[in-house]
């Protein structure tokens, strides 16, 4: 009997720091047994051979910052039967959107001597700003353990399993003592999506926001409070624009501190 | 082969590298007469985007110029911070700063190494094709490459873009059963790099050498990572903050990545060849020994053999490790106070790829004015562009696929990261 066929996996990279990426390559327990289930067709950083097209499930890493990424996504995307984005950069543009609230050519001017060489588009932009997309894995950068689940979700035809609660409530669930009541510092945890695995206030820091806004946050409520713990404008601006500064929530929640 | 034929070799893009970015060749005859180590990965300006944020800010944002080497980042930024700031940081907290950096090499070494370098002098697309014939190599190399992940999470709190660094120390101390947990799996990873060693040191190195300009920082008492002088192999002694007096950068029409060279013009080399080159009387015995039987001498010319240099900084990256590790405990205090205010400073680290240099400029409140990083791939360009001419020049007779190959490997030499340095790599290979 002819073997099942192996899915095909492809990853693509588009701006970003290749953290998410190698996310994959640093599943060092499964990552054998991964290679051996799925056909790695397309995975630049790791592998010489490539596959053509179609894909079974493409993961994208990265932003789309010029004119030749906004094209060569479409193409991944009519080639790949699921997409999944993967890391900040993917969902919600990255730290390279801070560009989008300042003019891009001044960007340019103060990296490079000869601005002319260097093509730009104004905006860091999300995948989904230009493709369908199957799923959003948040994070920068994403949890290795969450990527398997979802690697494992989509070979078998099942929805990911991804906790869409507030990091705050994580904090909650494991006993970890709350920073902004004990320290009185400045957390992102009450807006902030939960899946990083509990990282920053057991280290005594306040969240900083890597896996972007949870769903409906109340920002609003949150600021106030950073302000009567005595954090300025340019402060409370700068705490919700880092990674995911271009995700709609933070975006305007920073911009009413503008 | 007549002289008027035209010979094109095309790779739509370079693989095993971190980044994108492409390579232009072309001969003409029996010349080459143009290579262009071309970096179009799209930029994302970091120095543009620290102005105005605030000093505390840089290390976690310029972490993410890198995912495979954030400390480099986290750590030339903190470095730069404290030295504008005037505070130094010293004792356990210096030596945790260490300690997480052995982890990074560990971690970025073994993988550049075993997963993406390795499979050239085998002839193979990609480690898991190794791994079906050679199974022990790719697990050890797994397991050390993890263990380098576990340093980076004992004391960082996370193996990408850890959290818990900071200007002036550690948000908090990791406990003292969490470092010495790392103990007993530090003492097998010094025996899987010495196996590792072995294994690549059996390779059939390609005949090439050159006469590098080796540039790397040296420390009076330890093989530089983190901290040091700039010395070069052609006399310079500086310190970081002379850096800009003796090596600029330039821009060039094929690459978003600025290329690094010396005032004068001359192209450098940095990274692991650079350091083992200049200090190699400061590796432990233990990792002279493993370099000597690997049938390295105390200076490295041969770019190829940047994967068993690489191996033995591994080893003796376990060794310090395992040394700091074992007489590690919890400091009083997980960092100095920093208090915000203007000022001026660089920092210079040991990048796994070589050094990486940043200066800021802060105003009254502690806010960014100014930021310029200099990555160890963007320094290492020109070099690069120069062995591919060279190894062209020397294997005119081969095969276009070879050749090809053999130019993609030149590149993988220099473990080029093309995140850190901006970028995208294409090979093309135009025989005129
Ligand atoms: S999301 Fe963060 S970790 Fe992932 S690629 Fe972007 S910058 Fe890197």
């Amino acid at each position: 009997m002819p073997e099942p066929r192996k899915a095909k996996l492809a990853v693509w990279k588009f701006a970003s720091c290749d953290g998410c990426q190698l996310s994959l390559l640093d599943c060092e327990d499964e990552l054998l047994e991964l290679a051996g289930a799925v056909e790695i067709a397309h995975f630049l950083e790791a592998s010489r051979a490539t596959v053509r097209g179609p894909y079974d499930l493409s993961l994208v890493e990265g932003s789309i910052t010029n004119s030749h990424d906004a094209e060569r996504i479409q193409k991944i995307r009519r080639q790949s039967k699921s997409l999944v984005t993967i890391g900040a950069c993917a969902t919600a543009g990255g730290i390279q959107a801070l560009r989008n609230f300042a003019k891009v050519d001044d960007f340019i001017a103060t990296v490079y001597a000869h601005p002319t060489y260097i093509e730009a588009l104004a905006k860091s932009t999300p995948i989904h700003d230009h493709v369908r997309v199957d799923f959003e894995l948040r994070g920068c950068p994403i949890d290795r353990r969450q990527l398997l689940e979802v690697l494992g979700a989509f070979l078998n035809g099942r929805r990911p399993n991804i906790p869409a609660y507030s990091e705050c409530f994580e904090c909650k669930r494991r006993g970890t003592v709350c920073v902004m009541v004990a320290r009185g510092t400045p957390c992102l945890g009450p807006v902030t999506q939960a899946g990083c695995g509990n990282l920053c206030p057991p280290h005594q820091r306040g969240c900083y926001g890597c896996f972007g806004p949870m769903e409906t946050p109340n920002t609003a409520s949150l600021s106030g409070w950073f302000g009567s713990a005595g954090a300025d404008q340019a402060k409370i601006r700068d705490l919700y624009r880092s990674f995911n500064a271009a995700a709609a929530p933070f975006r305007r929640e920073s911009e009413r501190h503008d | 082969m007549t002289k008027s034929k035209t010979r094109t070799i095309k790779v739509g893009a370079l693989a095993r590298v971190e980044g994108e970015g492409a390579l232009y060749v072309r001969i003409r005859g029996q010349e080459v007469t143009d290579v262009q180590f071309q970096i179009y990965e799209p930029p994302r300006f970091f120095e543009a985007l620290l102005q105005g944020r605030m000093f505390a800010e840089a290390p976690d944002i310029t972490a993410r110029i890198c995912g495979i080497c954030p400390i480099a980042y986290m750590m030339g930024a903190s470095h730069a911070m404290e030295d504008a700031l005037r505070i130094e940081v010293t004792g356990v907290l210096r030596d945790l700063r260490r300690l997480i950096y052995c982890g990074e090499w560990i971690e970025s070494h073994v993988l550049h190494a075993a997963m993406l370098h390795a499979p050239d002098f085998l002839g193979m697309q990609d480690a898991f094709e190794i791994a079906r014939g050679h199974p022990d190599v790719v697990t050890k190399a797994l397991s050390l490459k993890k263990l380098g992940n576990e340093i980076l999470e004992a004391v960082g709190g996370r193996a990408v873009h850890p959290v818990n660094l900071k200007v002036g120390g550690f948000y908090k101390a990791p406990s003292r059963t969490a470092i010495r947990a790392l103990v007993e799996p530090l003492k097998e990873a010094v025996d899987s790099a010495l196996y590792l060693t072995r294994a690549f040191a059996a390779f059939d190195f390609p005949d090439y050498n050159y006469d590098y300009q080796f540039v790397s920082m040296r420390h009076p008492d330890e093989y530089a990572i983190h901290e040091g002088r700039i010395i070069s192999s052609h006399g310079l002694d500086i310190p970081p903050s002379a850096f800009l007096e003796h090596f600029r950068e330039e821009h060039v029409k094929h690459s978003t990545a600025l290329q690094g060279m010396t005032t004068d013009g001359e192209r450098y080399l940095v990274g692991p060849l650079a350091r083992y080159s200049n200090n190699f009387d400061q590796l432990s015995d233990l990792a002279k020994e493993a370099a000597r039987d690997a049938g390295l001498g105390p200076v490295c010319t041969n770019p190829f053999q940047s994967i068993v240099v690489r191996m033995v900084e591994v080893l003796y990256a376990c060794q310090e490790a395992l040394r700091l590790a074992e007489a590690y405990e919890e400091p009083d205090a997980s960092c100095v106070e920093v208090v915000a205010g203007a000022g001026e400073g660089h920092g210079c680290t040991e990048a796994p790829r070589g050094i990486c240099y940043h200066t800021y400029r802060l105003d009254d409140d502690g806010r960014i004015l100014g930021a310029t990083i200099i990555p160890p791939t963007s320094q290492n360009q020109r070099q690069i562009e120069n062995d591919v001419l060279g190894v062209v020049q020397a294997n005119m007779d081969m095969a276009d696929s070879d050749l090809q190959w053999r130019c993609e490997q030149t590149i993988r030499n220099y473990d080029p990261c093309i995140s850190c340095s901006t970028h995208f790599l294409n090979l093309t290979v135009d025989r005129a």
